[in-house]
């Protein structure tokens, strides 16, 4: 069951407007500066006067940017869009031991991961995420967010040599993940959202996704709030299942689907917060602010206002940043107008499109 | 005593200076994919890439030599992503895999390509007395991966990519062998009727060549009414996943329906870096031996279970001298199956 999806009270700023508040939150990626990309290239590049010290500081400077950039779109909780991650399991596989890299695979045509192999049981090393944890709350005036990819995506995105079956491999995981949150609640993280994309794909092994969860949230705090977010599956074969996950939101896309599939978590029974996604991460047009709304409205099928929480459908680092920024900062606007609203009397709460624009 | 063959079922992974090479000359969205007319630039990366996978399966001693399909970005799909009168749709999943490949939207006859068939002529120009070995979808995976917008019947759409890849194979070069891949029989079974038009259509696939017929199927095994249809194809051999796929059911059906006189073993994982141990293949082939005591084959071929594209090259490499050398070992050690 869902664990203490109230502590989002937390995250509400002292000078918040309305009586209603919607969460409003980013699931994680964001678009890189160019000059970090170039910045990148020169670190690689052993002819260049540019080494690992010149990088990282060019990260930080990147991640102080992005927060600022997330702050100025008014969100109420902020990330500092990934800056030094290159890709979302390589990053995790390169900070446990048990891993290794052969090289490049295909995902389709000329596109390519790194696909780490699991050759040894994986192990807790140095801290993955704590110092840049550290880094963003000290810079931004806002809540951070943690995302972390969980367990059942770092097993099932690898190639398992190690572990008798990939169930297994994910169970390993999930004791380091615990671990990780942790270290990161103890540094003073109050937000951190477990990425298993992976089980859109195999929608079929949610029980195993189930007990990584268990395992990750065993001894963590219940004012600690802790997101699960999932893209892009078929939703009918993981709900009502996930009404019994140890978490305190469900983080999902529905906005590229048109929300063909809210009515799948609308049986009145919707067990943790939702965070929906109200803007489309794959198209390169910001959405109006009345068309954010109305998808805002979407959510209030499934939950009451005090448990819906808005973001993006998924990572935005795929756009143009003018566009990621646009999208970001007219999906706040959207919520804080649904806010106003809702304290207005406006919306009908149990029928939330009957009044939409 | 079985003849044990070395082969694999094609379609390699692209050595990682190609990746690159082809991927800043190509691009990376669906519109830069190989289309047929690929610019001189791009035939020319391929024609070194296909050259060093012939080097990397002569050098490991495999007993068939394939082209690699290097040039293969949609994967089984291929034949038809590049033929005139099909146009490309969105991305769409690779089986069960975090792979993709452009759907196949058949618009118009498929008539006559020869696309695969001028590869196998370059191939063929790399090789000194190395037997051939060609590779195709199967038929009823060519039409299970495509969109017929044009034949407007499943039979007869069918019936058509059947006679499609017949007559891309009478353009082929002299083969030793030819392996059609059928991983959409025993994942997305044909039912009633279907599936006796599924063994109908390889059996035509089939009759278009000389060469020895293997139909290579993976990550399921099959259910018993489709293996049984399959079974009066004119093939010369099925063969079988005894990696992933459920053995027991394996078996069960080998036991139950018999197997050709030849018989195809994908006992090295595809889609794991783990590399097996060439003693370990020879292990295997000897089992197999012992859980079909009623059968003897002529020739075993023994090859990888799934297409090796998903394998980083380095081990890729070496699972195909994994490959060659269990099967020397099993041939050394003259295992009567």
């Amino acid at each position: 069951m869902s664990r203490n999806p109230g502590n989002r009270e937390g995250f509400r700023p002292d000078d918040h407007p309305t009586e209603a508040f919607l969460l409003t939150t980013v699931v994680g990626s964001y678009p890189k500066p160019r000059w970090l990309n170039r910045a990148t290239d020169l670190a690689e590049d052993d002819d260049a006067d540019f080494d690992a010290v010149d990088l990282t500081e060019a990260h930080d400077d990147a991640c102080r940017v992005i927060t600022h950039e997330h702050e100025r779109a008014g969100l109420d909780t902020v990330v500092d869009g990934e800056m030094r991650r290159e890709e979302m399991v390589e990053f995790f596989a390169g900070r446990i031991d048990g891993y290794e890299f052969n090289g490049p695979v295909k995902v389709w045509g000329h596109n390519y991961f790194d696909k780490p192999s699991v050759v040894d049981e994986v192990a807790y090393d140095e801290p993955w995420l704590v110092d840049e944890f550290e880094f963003t709350d000290a810079v931004a005036s806002r809540p951070v967010k943690v995302p972390i990819t969980g367990p059942y995506t770092l097993a099932n995105w690898a190639f398992n040599e190690a572990y008798d079956s990939d169930e297994e491999l994910s169970y390993a995981l999930a004791d380091l993940v615990n671990e990780e949150v942790e270290k990161l609640v103890e540094a003073g993280a109050r937000y951190v959202q477990i990425d298993e994309p992976a089980l859109a794909t195999t929608p079929d092994d949610h029980a195993i996704v189930g007990e990584c969860l268990d395992r990750i949230v065993s001894d963590i705090p219940e004012d600690v709030r802790i997101g699960l977010h999932v893209c892009y599956g078929d939703y009918s074969r993981i709900y009502p299942e996930i009404n019994d996950y140890p978490i305190d939101e469900f983080d999902v896309e529905l906005c590229n689907g048109d929300y063909e599939q809210i009515e799948t978590f609308a049986d009145g029974a919707f067990a943790p917060d939702l965070a929906l996604g109200v803007v489309d991460a794959h198209t390169a047009e910001v959405e109006p602010v009345s068309e954010i709304k109305a998808n805002i409205r979407q959510g209030l099928k499934v939950v009451p206002p005090e448990k819906l929480t808005v973001s993006p459908d998924c990572g935005l680092k795929l756009l143009p940043r003018e566009i990621a920024y646009g999208k970001t900062e007219n999906m706040v606007q959207a919520a804080r107008e649904v806010e106003a609203e809702l304290d207005a009397g406006e919306i009908d709460v149990d029928d939330p499109l009957a009044t939409a624009d | 005593m079985t003849d044990v063959v070395a082969t694999t079922p094609g379609l390699f992974p692209l050595p990682d200076w190609a990746k690159s090479e082809l991927s800043d000359l190509k691009g990376h969205q669906k519109g830069d994919l190989v289309s047929g007319d690929e610019l001189p630039e791009v035939t020319d990366a391929y024609g070194r890439a296909r050259e060093e996978m012939v080097d990397e399966q002569r050098g490991a001693g495999l007993d068939r030599v394939v082209e690699g399909q290097a040039r293969w970005d949609d994967m089984l799909a291929h034949p038809l992503t590049v033929h005139e009168n099909v146009e490309t749709g969105g991305i769409v999943r690779y089986y069960d895999n975090n792979n993709f490949y452009r759907d196949p939207r058949v618009v118009g006859e498929l008539t006559f390509s020869g696309d695969v068939g001028v590869e196998l002529d370059h191939a063929v120009e790399l090789l000194d007395d190395d037997p051939l070995q060609t590779v195709l979808p199967g038929p009823y995976t060519l039409a299970n991966l495509a969109t017929d917008e044009y034949y407007g019947d499943e039979a007869e759409f069918l019936a058509a990519v059947a006679e499609f890849l017949a007559g891309e194979i009478d353009a082929f070069p002299a083969h030793e062998t030819l392996y059609l891949l059928e991983p959409s029989l025993v994942t997305n079974p044909p039912g009633d009727g279907r599936d006796e038009r599924a063994s109908d259509a390889i059996d035509e696939v089939a009759a278009a060549t000389d060469a020895d017929v293997v139909v290579h199927t993976y990550w399921e095994a099959f259910e018993e009414k489709p293996y049984a249809h399959l079974m009066d194809a004119g093939v010369d051999a099925i063969g079988f996943d005894l990696v992933t796929a459920d053995r027991e059911a394996t078996f069960e059906c080998i036991n139950e329906y018999g197997t050709k006189d030849d018989i195809g073993l994908g006992l090295v994982d595809g889609q794991n870096t783990r590399v097996e141990e060439p003693e370990t293949v020879a292990e295997r082939v000897e089992w197999v031996h012992d859980r079909v005591p009623a059968a003897e084959f002529d020739t075993t071929y023994v090859s990888h279970n799934t297409e090796p594209f998903y394998l980083p090259v380095n081990r890729h490499r070496e699972k195909l001298a994994t490959l060659a050398e269990g099967a020397r070992l099993a041939r050394s050690e003259g295992v009567e199956l």
